[in-house]
């Protein structure tokens, strides 16, 4: 490593990277971080790896440990061609919410490159990961790899024992109802590996301490038997805690034809699905926190003169291509880019905090004028999930910088109508409806049990709460409801009713 | 608080298996995508990578998702440049999911996903050799890039004990002896004998217990001097070094004859090309450069491209020598047999002219196998009349020709096909006497 003379303080030159250089600039953007901007976070654990290494690490959800299963490999096809094409670059890092926070860096990368990872997942996210509530109530970072690592090897197992094509069929059961399998109000229990293999081992124990081989020549019982049958569909739902959101926890507990090894698979899926339901809450403050955090070390790196202008201009670059939004009607659009919302969210708050408008004064009287923008984006980051965040921050002055408006579709309508605007009128509005756009709990179906008469015809019924109109695809939602079906044994229907009452349509599998 | 770890060197592929559980879950499907791409590509081109559409039967994942477009939505975008409240904007024809681009590809309705990707030729290979029913020896061979054959070059001092040389060995051995001064045991039993014999007197003489003395000095020295210089030494062993040596290469040039008059239909052509394809696969383990000679023929003959050969109809009588009479002259002008492994491939229908068969026996018979390695014959026959041709006798009048042929060359190989099944027991013959040779 090389120094010019004319520049001591400066962490690296050039473009490679080599352990060294690593080290010491992770030191110095830990100490801005820490010092300055006052982070908070889990130790790190840095790791270096190959692109295939990387691609890899895509196709199973970013997890350093998962189980086989055949869509991951279609991921890992779709994204090794599209790689391959050059029409898709592949992120330059992952990070994983776990403790010791594990951060992938790519070989790669520059030097320059290094070091805007190193400060926007290391720090960035790290900090996200361990101050947010919804991170700290609904995951634990400290369980998390072990967990896998069990969940990886009992599948493993069950595939030795049970056939691949058996355990294939749970999975895809289950995947299809990931979405369905998180608690969104009640709080999972705390992981434990050791907690875990309890459990499992006491189910087992259970089933064989019950097992009698007298009760199968006990004659059927008869029709009539029951006074204590519970009749009446309140009983039987309060017998069974309904109505219940998480589909596969009811499958799970409730099932009457699941084996204990194919409860435990649901099981699995399950915890993974809820450990990443704070993730999809917080997209626009997680990358927006992660951005903010980059930009600012960045800066202050350059300011302090430890980084060269090469290395500043490429890592502005690379940041301007991130956060860059188009608008909506060119091709590239999709949808709101949450790196750049985010990011300039997190700006407008400094802004508001450093220097208020009157404007500002009147809508966020708490924080305009403090000075002390640290203190407010460290709450912001702490106390809120996307929906909270973007209707108690976003301000009027970056409605009128992005040009937002809403625009209304409704089905049968000939036309869009331009619902309100960046005006006076409209903020509100806008903000209310961008809000709302990214409350998960709104957004996804929201399919329930309603019954399931476990001593009658064992027919399980779903409710989908029908919200504006917004009915399922169909092709789809039948396919899943025939391995909602294969879960439970026996007849499941589905019925899609609106808030009124009114049933808007009905199907269901049976054999 | 910082720990780096250098992955780089952990293994990768560990989506491998991933990727086989998806391929074989999507196996029917690809396989039906790869028989259309064998049936529009090139037949040198089979092994080589191909891109495939990402098969969507099979391998969709279904979930409770909204229906693109259904019920009332609001959405907030980013770019207002005209718009104020209260205008109405008429929607895309088609319904295209609105300004808001929600994404709608999950229905499952679409055939295939918008997203292709790349098979190997591995993988490829198992697709195609689907429903061939080659027996798994010969998949394996075929698969294999490059054979090598062990050839010895030369000595080495290090080696396994199989590999011992023991003539080179003891050759190093006894001029080692030789130089060190080994004595032989011939000196070693003369010695022992004298010492024997003066042992033996009764009363030796002062001159006797001397040389007695001597002598047991000198075989103790002897036997000292054997244990010094070993029989065979660590360093003369000499070891074969065996060499890989790919197989020698060699050009070759494959016929490919076909009757395109207007009784081969595409289910036909089909069924040909898959032959043609088996046996360029066969030729390519075989030779480094293989060319391929497309000459099809109605009542006359020519030379044409691959395209040409297999998709541009013509219609006419059907004259099969035309299409030997012209093999024979390509050769003659561009393959002299010398340097060139000649190969034919003739597919047909079983149509010929009446009288044209006699010919075209004569023409096989006094020429053209003299100068062919292997000429392969097979006649495309409807599935429902396999069951007419079970038995070799009945047929065609050009099956009938053929089959003398057949009994003069060994080389010479005929069969019917009706499904694709039927292709491979042609090459069966060929690929036994590679692997005897």
């Amino acid at each position: 490593m090389k120094e010019r003379a004319g520049n001591p303080g400066l962490l690296f030159d050039g473009s490679d990277w080599n352990f060294q250089t690593l080290s010491r600039t992770y030191d110095a953007i830990e100490a801005i971080a820490l010092d300055d901007l006052k982070l908070d976070v889990y130790p790190n654990q840095l790791e270096i790896i190959s692109s295939e290494q990387m691609l890899d690490a895509y196709s199973s959800i970013g997890m350093p440990l998962m189980y086989r299963h055949w869509s991951f490999g279609k991921r890992f096809a779709r994204e090794q061609h599209l790689y391959r094409k050059g029409y898709l670059g592949l992120a330059y890092e992952l990070v994983i919410n776990s403790n010791p926070c594990i951060t992938y860096l790519m070989e790669e990368n520059t030097m320059a490159m290094q070091a805007l990872v190193t400060a926007h997942a290391a720090f960035g996210h790290n900090h996200f990961f361990k101050n947010n509530y919804l991170f700290r109530q609904w995951t634990d970072a400290s369980a998390i790899l072990d967990y896998m690592e069990f969940g990886k090897s009992y599948i493993a197992r069950c595939e030795e024992k049970h056939g691949i094509a058996a355990v294939e069929a749970i999975l895809d059961a289950a995947h299809a109802l990931m979405d369905q399998g998180v608690f969104r109000y009640r709080r999972p229990p705390r992981l434990s590996v050791a907690a875990e293999r309890e459990r499992i081992r006491d189910r087992l124990d259970y089933e064989e301490r019950t097992f009698s081989d007298l009760w199968r020549t006990l004659p059927a019982a008869k029709d009539d038997d029951g006074p204590d049958r519970p009749d009446d569909e309140i009983e039987r739902g309060r017998a069974l805690n309904l109505p219940e959101e998480n589909l596969l926890y009811f499958l799970e507990k409730n099932s009457p034809v699941l084996e204990p090894w194919q409860r435990e698979i649901l099981r699995i899926v399950r915890v993974i699905a809820q450990y990443f339901y704070p993730q999809r809450q917080t997209k626009v403050m997680n990358e927006g926190c992660a951005t903010f955090v980059h930009y600012t070390i960045m800066n202050t790196l350059f300011d302090r003169g430890m980084i060269g202008e090469g290395a500043l201009l490429e890592i502005l670059q690379s940041h301007s291509s991130v956060v860059f939004q188009p608008t909506f009607d060119d091709p590239r659009f999709s949808s709101f880019n949450p790196y750049a919302l985010g990011f300039a969210m997190m700006q407008d708050i400094e802004r508001i905090c450093t220097a208020p408008t009157a404007e500002d004064r009147d809508w966020f009287p708490d924080i305009a004028g403090s000075g002390d923008w640290r203190a407010a984006l460290i709450d912001a980051w702490a106390n809120h999930r996307d929906e909270s965040f973007v209707l108690q921050y976003l301000s009027p002055a970056l409605m009128r910088k992005f040009r937002m408006f809403v625009l209304e579709d409704e089905t049968h309508d000939t036309h869009y109508k331009v619902a309100s605007i960046h005006d006076e009128r409209g903020y509100r509005k806008v903000r209310a409806t961008l809000a709302r756009s990214y409350d998960v709990g709104a957004n996804q179906p929201d399919i329930q049990v309603a019954d399931a008469d476990l001593l009658g015809d064992r027919h399980l019924r779903l409710r989908h709460t029908v919200q504006d109109g917004v009915v399922l695809a169909a092709s789809s939602r039948d396919a899943t409801l025939r391995h909602v079906r294969q879960l439970w044994g026996y007849d499941v229907s589905l019925v899609g009713v609106d808030p009124a009452g009114a049933t808007v349509y009905e199907t269901s599998a049976v054999e | 608080m910082r720990n780096f770890i250098d992955r780089r060197l952990n293994p990768k592929d560990k989506s491998l298996s991933n990727r086989q559980r998806f391929l074989s879950r999507a196996r029917d499907e690809l396989r039906r995508i790869v028989t259309d791409q064998i049936k529009t590509g090139k037949i040198a081109d089979i092994d080589a990578d191909h891109v495939v559409p990402m098969p969507a039967r099979g391998t969709a994942e279904p979930a409770f998702r909204p229906a693109a477009g259904s019920g009332r939505r609001a959405h907030v975008l980013p770019g207002n440049k005209e718009f104020v409240t209260g205008d109405r904007l008429p929607k895309p024809p088609g319904g295209a999911g609105g300004g808001a681009g929600r994404e709608g590809a999950g229905d499952g309705g679409d055939s295939e996903d918008d997203f292709r990707f790349v098979l190997s030729r591995e993988e490829l290979l198992d697709l195609f050799f689907d429903d061939l029913e080659l027996p798994d020896l010969v998949k394996l061979d075929l698969k294999e890039i490059v054979s090598f054959r062990m050839r010895r070059a030369g000595y080495a001092v290090t080696g396994a004990p199989t590999n011992i040389n023991v003539g080179r060995t003891m050759r190093n051995s006894f001029g080692r002896r030789l130089a060190l001064g080994r004595p032989r045991q011939a000196q070693l039993d003369a010695v022992a004998a004298e010492i024997a014999a003066l042992e033996a007197e009764a009363e030796p003489t002062a001159e006797a217990v001397e040389r007695l003395a001597a002598l047991k000095q000198e075989l103790d020295r002897l036997v000292r001097k054997r244990k010094l210089v070993a029989y065979v030494d660590p360093v003369d062993v000499r070891f074969n070094r065996l060499e890989q040596q790919p197989v020698p290469n060699a050009n070759a040039v494959m016929f490919c004859l076909m009757d395109v008059s207007g009784s081969m239909g595409e289910r036909e052509k089909d069924l040909a090309k898959r032959f043609f394809v088996l046996l360029h696969l066969f030729l390519k383990r075989r030779y480094e450069r293989i060319e391929i000679v497309f000459i099809r023929h109605t009542h006359e003959a020519q030379e044409v491209d691959e395209e040409t050969f297999f998709h541009s109809p013509q219609s006419g009588g059907t004259i099969v020598s035309t299409a030997l009479e012209e093999m024979q002259r390509i050769i003659t002008e561009r393959y002299p047999s010398g340097s060139w492994n000649i190969y034919a491939a003739q597919a047909s229908d079983g149509d010929n002219a009446a009288n044209d068969s006699q010919r075209c026996v004569a023409l096989l018979d006094q020429e053209l196998m003299r100068l062919c390695q292997y000429y392969a014959y097979v006649e495309i026959i409807d599935e429902r009349e396999s069951h007419i041709f079970q038995s070799a006798e009945n047929g065609t009048a050009l099956w009938q020709s053929y089959r003398l042929v057949a009994e003069t060359w060994s080389n010479f190989q005929m069969t019917r096909i009706a499904r694709p099944g039927d292709i491979y027991p042609v090459f069966r013959k060929l690929f036994s006497r590679q692997a005897a040779g």
